[in-house]
């Protein structure tokens, strides 16, 4: 059996599958198991676990304590990419060496990346998304800026705030586009996790009183500065414009998933209205149609990190289950129970924090929405309308959006949008990227290592 | 519905006849089952090549090679298209002395080429590998961009007055007295007196129902771009090799990616509609690429795809009247070396279908070479 990711439902998992008996090979792109929300520091950084995960201490304390544990009993590989998957044989890549891991069971724990939306100016450099501004923070103790301007929705919008103001690099604003009311109305479905709730007002408590300004219901118009960020342009819910200098941008919409390896598995896709996202097909264990591919954590639909301990466990169960292996079934109706009530706390953060697809829609012709490949929103607009793509892959195929790098991983979902609105159409219509190996960029020298 | 001409296939065959055959008068309906040029005409490798062609065809990919040049004019755009050279590169002595006899041959027909020494090859191309010891260039060789040739032609034919019909699947074909009659799922029956099946890797299912099968094989080209790099390389480059693993070429675009292929065929389906990158022929590649040019070892490749495209035994394509029905006309099985020829396909077929006779020799092409396989 393979995971591939060691985050907390990875790492879960591995927990799950080693205490069955079972020595799983756990597959991770990071240098050191943690996954994003408990990412560990380099080995020679010595920060202590309160000043790293705040609130979270305890709780990545335990889970790496988990995993540590479980060294020897499985076949752990960091620095290591999935690069590829076909028949039932997983391709990875260590170190420039490639080597084909055939499977019976996998388990996709492969986390979430910033749901970005383009707006004028985010090209500059200075600009970053909100996870990448944490991982600079978490990671290597650095700050994006002096003066950094944090731009979006979402709780890590928040969270991300008030980790710079208390490392010392107080924002110069905290611009969220949801509307102070969706996150009231939401109240109900977040309070599913007091906890959470709660620290997401005390962030803001913090933020207002360290004289930070928090804005709800912005409208972004535009990232200004000649060769960098100087400024974020904005509308207020008043419809007033304002004009905030900054010397960087940390921006993010939320998240999305990281899916391409169950698309690469074949695994239908279902489309979420609530988040206007695609999610791969599973059941409540994570179990996809596809035999033998589960999928757990916020790779699979974005739950955040209790979750996807929970979700790990229980696809790792589902796997044992499957394999003729007899489960705790007690601690399965337990862990489902858990996840049916975390689902209510997604659906809260979609209320409070939704996705600006008018935002999307309305980006000028111009604003390049394809980072990788420099295509502008215009262009996308001359192959839905000029050319008649009725579908993102069709749109891909004539004007190069999503071709680049990233594979659409980072502009798809303001494409979709731009796309539905030009062809006026909704926008589950407009479908979604085809996944394509490798899933993300393979070096040309690597060289071919052991056989399935 | 009555047309002159229904065309069943909407590749770049199949967009090209429909261009053509406006030009010369004729009322066409184009059917596409999903969009045009979706299939091995929108997923190729982009050579625009005459040199490596067998020489009989050399007449048909001339008469194409002059449409390319004359693309913004005839369509509005140029899809691309560049004449920045074709190079074949060779390994061996032995390669590198037919590549010489060929290049001595071509000429006959009108193809000029240039051989080139292991030190003019480095004088001229620095970043090529030491393994490659001769080369033929062709200057007036080149690429274009597949995703757009074929969608821009039909959008071109359908200005033109064609009827191009997308997401139009065709469920039944008969004759009934002078016409064709062709049934599309969900948009009833239409009829034309003649019928072009320029249907690619399904076109052997239709010329079946004639009484003309063929024997098609499907396979799937495995193409792969990398990041996009500062423009150096001019040329289409390829191996010329016996060998099918050594068999790499590759193209960098202007804005700087180089897409590339070769190495195997993959598993591809008509049935399924599915076409396969095997991930080691991904790997296999680029070993292959490296031996040509090392510096391949520097970048990355981020993409790879393929669709499925259709070969006959003798690597010689279908096309020409039918030898059973007239009105019926076939061009198909282009053996994964129709993009260039596809616009003079398109223009020698309206010929043909308009006029009876063609300029260009097709003899070679024609479906009755299978004949025996006929139940």
């Amino acid at each position: 059996m393979i995971i591939v990711g060691a985050g907390p439902a990875g790492m879960r998992a591995a927990e799950a599958l080693a205490a069955a008996g079972i020595r799983p090979t756990v597959i991770d792109e990071g240098q050191l198991s943690g996954g994003q929300i408990y990412r560990r520091q380099p080995v020679n950084f010595t920060r202590r676990y309160e000043a790293l995960y705040g609130a979270d201490a305890k709780k990545a304390r335990a889970l790496h304590k988990a995993f540590n544990a479980l060294q020897g009993r499985i076949d752990y590989r960091p620095e290591t990419l999935a690069w590829n998957l076909r028949d039932d044989v997983l391709h990875i890549v260590t170190d420039g060496v490639a080597a084909a891991l055939r499977f019976d069971a996998l388990i996709l724990a492969t986390g979430a990346t910033d749901r970005l939306a383009p707006i004028a100016g985010w090209t500059l450099p200075g600009c970053y998304s909100l996870g990448g501004a944490q991982i600079a923070l978490k990671a290597q103790a650095c700050s994006i800026g002096a003066r950094p301007l944090f731009l979006g929705t979402g709780p890590l919008l928040y969270l991300l705030a008030y980790q710079y103001l208390k490392a010392g690099a107080p924002p110069a604003a905290v611009l969220d586009t949801a509307p102070f009311a969706a996150q009231v109305k939401a109240l109900p479905d977040l309070a599913v996790r007091p906890g959470f709730l709660a620290r997401g007002l005390m962030f803001r408590a913090r933020l207002r009183a360290a004289g930070i300004l928090i804005e709800n219901g912005v409208e972004p118009l535009a990232i200004e500065g000649e060769g960098k960020v100087a400024a974020v342009r904005y509308r207020t819910a008043g419809g007033t414009e304002r004009r905030i200098a900054c010397d960087a941008v940390g921006m993010g919409f939320h998240l999305r998933s990281e899916t391409q390896l169950a698309d690469l598995a074949g695994c239908p896709f279902l489309f979420d209205a609530a988040t206007g996202q695609w999610r791969p097909d599973a059941d409540r264990d994570g179990r996809t149609p596809r035999a033998g591919i589960y999928v757990a954590g916020d790779g699979a639909r974005l739950l955040g990190a209790d979750a996807a301990e929970a979700a790990g466990r229980l696809a790792a169960l589902a796997a044992l289950t499957d394999r003729g292996m007899e489960v705790d079934m007690a601690e399965v109706a337990r862990l489902r129970r858990r996840m049916e009530r975390l689902d209510r706390f997604r659906r809260g953060l979609a209320t409070a924090f939704p996705w600006p697809a008018r935002l999307a829609c309305a980006v000028a012709d111009e604003v390049i929405v394809c980072r990788c490949e420099a295509i502008t929103a215009g262009n996308i607009r001359e192959a839905a309308v000029g050319k008649d793509a009725p579908e993102l892959n069709r749109a891909k195929a004539l004007s190069r959006i999503g071709m680049g790098r990233c594979q659409g991983r980072f502009c798809s979902s303001a494409a979709a949008e731009i796309l539905a609105e030009a062809r006026n159409v909704p926008l589950a219509e407009v479908g979604r990227l085809r996944g394509q190996a490798p899933i993300k960029p393979l070096s040309m020298a690597t060289v071919k290592g052991e056989r399935p | 519905m009555q047309a002159d001409i229904i065309i069943v296939g909407g590749g770049i065959m199949g967009a090209s006849a429909a261009f053509f055959l406006r030009r010369r008068g004729k009322s066409v309906i184009l059917l596409e089952r999903g969009l045009v040029g979706q299939q091995a005409s929108g997923v190729n490798f982009g050579n625009v090549r005459r040199q490596g062609r067998y020489l009989q065809q050399l007449p048909l990919a001339n008469r194409s090679r002059a449409i390319w040049d004359r693309l913004p004019e005839l369509i509005g755009e140029d899809c691309e298209f560049v004449a920045s050279g074709h190079l074949r590169v060779c390994y061996t002595r032995e390669q590198a002395d037919k590549m010489e006899a060929y290049s001595q041959d071509a000429r006959d027909y009108g193809l000029d080429l240039e051989m080139l020494s292991s030190n003019a090859l480095r004088a001229r191309f620095p970043y090529l590998g030491r393994e490659t010891i001769a080369g033929c260039y062709d200057p007036s060789g080149g690429h274009a961009n597949p995703r757009l040739t074929a969608p821009a032609i039909g959008r071109a034919a359908r200005r033109a007055g064609a009827d191009v019909r997308e997401e139009a699947e065709v469920v039944g074909i008969a004759k009934a007295g002078d016409d064709f009659v062709v049934e599309v799922k969900g948009q009833g029956e239409l009829r034309a007196p003649m019928l072009l099946i320029t249907a690619g890797a399904w076109g052997g299912k239709l010329s079946a129902l004639f009484g003309e099968p063929v024997p098609l094989a499907v396979h799937g080209p495995q193409m792969t771009v990398t990041e996009p790099l500062p423009y150096r390389i001019a040329p289409t480059i390829g191996v010329s090799t016996p060998h099918l693993h050594e068999t790499v070429y590759f193209r960098q675009v202007k804005r700087g990616n180089i897409i590339c292929g070769g190495f195997a065929r993959g598993p591809a389906s008509n049935e399924t509609n599915r076409a396969t990158v095997l991930p080691e022929a991904i790997l296999g590649q680029m070993e292959q690429l490296r031996r040509v040019m090392p510096g391949f070892a520097n970048v990355s490749t981020i993409r790879s795809w393929s669709g499925i495209e259709s070969y006959l035994p003798d690597d010689v394509p279908i096309m020409g009247p039918s030898a059973t029905t007239p009105g019926l006309y076939y061009a198909f099985g282009f053996c994964g070396a129709g993009f260039q020829i596809g616009p003079g396909v398109g223009d020698v077929m309206a010929e043909l279908i308009a006029t009876g006779a063609t300029t260009t020799p097709i003899a070679q092409y024609g479906i009755s070479r299978f004949a025996s396989l006929a139940p």
